[in-house]
């Protein structure tokens, strides 16, 4: 069932897919990452701004992948922009979500010492906030990798170019090759675990005052629990 | 004709109303799909869910496996399963199987987390209470732990099925049924109103599940919970 011969013949290939979907997937982290600081240091104070913000990106979740990627299909074309598009768009609601639920967490006499003490508003953003909000940030961003890498792989319906291993799951699906399947179905699932694992870590090493925090899931109705 | 018109177009036209390929028989084979799974992923999860909630057994084990199964990605997930049940039964094997069982795994960490949080987070008084009244075991995990933890569950059920309906629009790349076909083949034969209109419906879909069980988490609070956070908030006030 397995062919062993295929597989180390195209390790090469399985090499370059790793790294187009990390990149991919890095891609749409990053920039979601510096759109979600941007909207979500603008939003903190503002009520009414927050709560459409919230509405529309709870919506957005709900929406299927596979739903987004296809309708920009029409718009953009096959192109690069069809899959990076909806990637980071689902980032934005992960990382906004932690970002403002990180930023809520500060104590209000923290804020009020770093007020008494003269701190400016982006110095106390800068220096105070941003630093107490790291674990959920972190959380955030470790969220954010994992469900990314999964849905790099849905980008191969865009075609051949695309998808990172996807490309695999899609080729070995066309050509009924278990082997190819499985080439690109495996890793992907390593990836995910494996980046999840050194994201843990990081949050131990930035964060080392407080334990992992389960990060904000906006899928889920209760907080998730957070890997011991 | 523009995107609107031609996605009202394709959805207007009656021929796409009828039949196997048609909406309504698309949209039932979707309901029908993910509503099997979330049935099967809850009757495993809430029973083990409400053991380890009540016991506090294992909480450390269903955390993590819960946290595993949150980072598995679903197509991945679709793409292993294949091969093997495919080889196992041509039909069903390729279209129906490998999805199922993605639906499954997918939908059993948010209801196993859920069910035992708020299992586990019933006031420890209250069950004191419960017990002290001669309630056995059992009478305490029906009558007291289950009602209280009635919404934690419930809103594992909905994140579960948010999922599980999204995936269940993936089973389509692999020639299952559902309105995800709608999306692969509009793609495929690159016809924009069938693309749209399959956008149109998942995300209805989608949005309306969720809304459902929202209003299922409202009706099913328990009473006394109500009135007794009802009365909290206006002593409060």
């Amino acid at each position: 069932m397995i062919d062993i011969v295929w597989a180390v013949d195209h390790l090469d290939d399985l090499a370059g897919r790793v790294f187009q979907h990390v990149v991919l997937a890095g891609g749409a982290v990053a920039v979601g990452f510096a759109i979600s600081l941007a909207i979500s240091v603008w939003v903190v104070r503002r009520r009414r701004g927050r709560a459409g913000l919230l509405t529309v990106s709870s919506v957005l979740y709900t929406i299927p992948s596979l739903a987004l990627f296809a309708a920009l299909v029409p718009v953009t074309g096959l192109s690069i922009l069809t899959a990076e598009i909806p990637l980071t768009l689902y980032t934005l609601v992960i990382f906004v979500r932690n970002i403002l639920a990180g930023l809520d967490a500060v104590p209000g006499d923290v804020l009020e010492a770093a007020d008494a003490m003269g701190y400016t508003a982006g110095q106390r953003l800068r220096r105070v906030e941003l630093p107490l909000a790291l674990p959920l940030v972190v959380g955030g961003l470790r969220l954010a990798s994992v469900s990314t890498i999964g849905l790099v792989t849905i980008s191969g319906i865009l075609g051949d170019r695309f998808g990172g291993l996807g490309f695999f799951i899609f080729e070995g699906y066309r050509r009924t090759f278990a082997t190819e399947i499985w080439f690109g179905g495996i890793p992907v699932i390593i990836l995910a675990l494996v980046a999840d694992l050194a994201l843990v870590r990081l949050q131990r090493r930035l964060t080392p005052w407080s334990r992992p925090v389960a990060p904000v899931d906006p899928g889920r109705g209760v907080a998730a629990v957070a890997a011991s | 004709m523009n995107l609107v018109e031609l996605t009202l177009a394709w959805l207007a036209d009656p021929g796409h109303w009828t039949g196997a390929p048609g909406i309504p028989n698309r949209l039932l084979e979707h309901l029908l799909l993910s509503g099997g799974a979330l049935a099967l992923a809850g009757s495993i999860a809430v029973p083990i869910g409400i053991y380890v909630g009540h016991t506090g057994r294992g909480v450390g084990l269903a955390a993590n496996v819960a946290n595993i199964g949150r980072a598995l990605p679903s197509l991945a997930v679709i793409a292993i399963v294949l091969p093997l049940t495919s080889a196992i039964d041509n039909q069903a094997g390729f279209r129906l199987y490998p999805t199922l069982v993605a639906m499954v795994v997918l939908a059993l960490p948010p209801i196993l987390v859920n069910t035992q949080t708020g299992i586990g987070e019933v006031d420890r008084d209250l069950v004191e209470a419960a017990r002290a009244m001669g309630m056995r075991s059992g009478d305490v995990v029906r009558r007291v732990e289950l009602p209280l933890a009635a919404t934690a569950i419930a809103s594992g059920l909905r994140s579960a099925a948010v999922q599980v309906v999204a995936t269940a629009t993936l089973g389509a790349i692999f020639g299952g049924g559902g309105l995800g076909r709608y999306l692969v083949e509009g793609i495929a034969q690159r016809n924009d109103g069938m693309t749209y209109g399959g956008v149109v419906l998942v995300a209805v879909l989608a949005l309306a599940v969720e809304a459902a069980f929202v209003l299922g988490e409202r009706l099913i609070r328990s009473p006394g919970l109500v009135r007794i956070e009802s009365s909290r908030a206006a002593s409060a006030a």
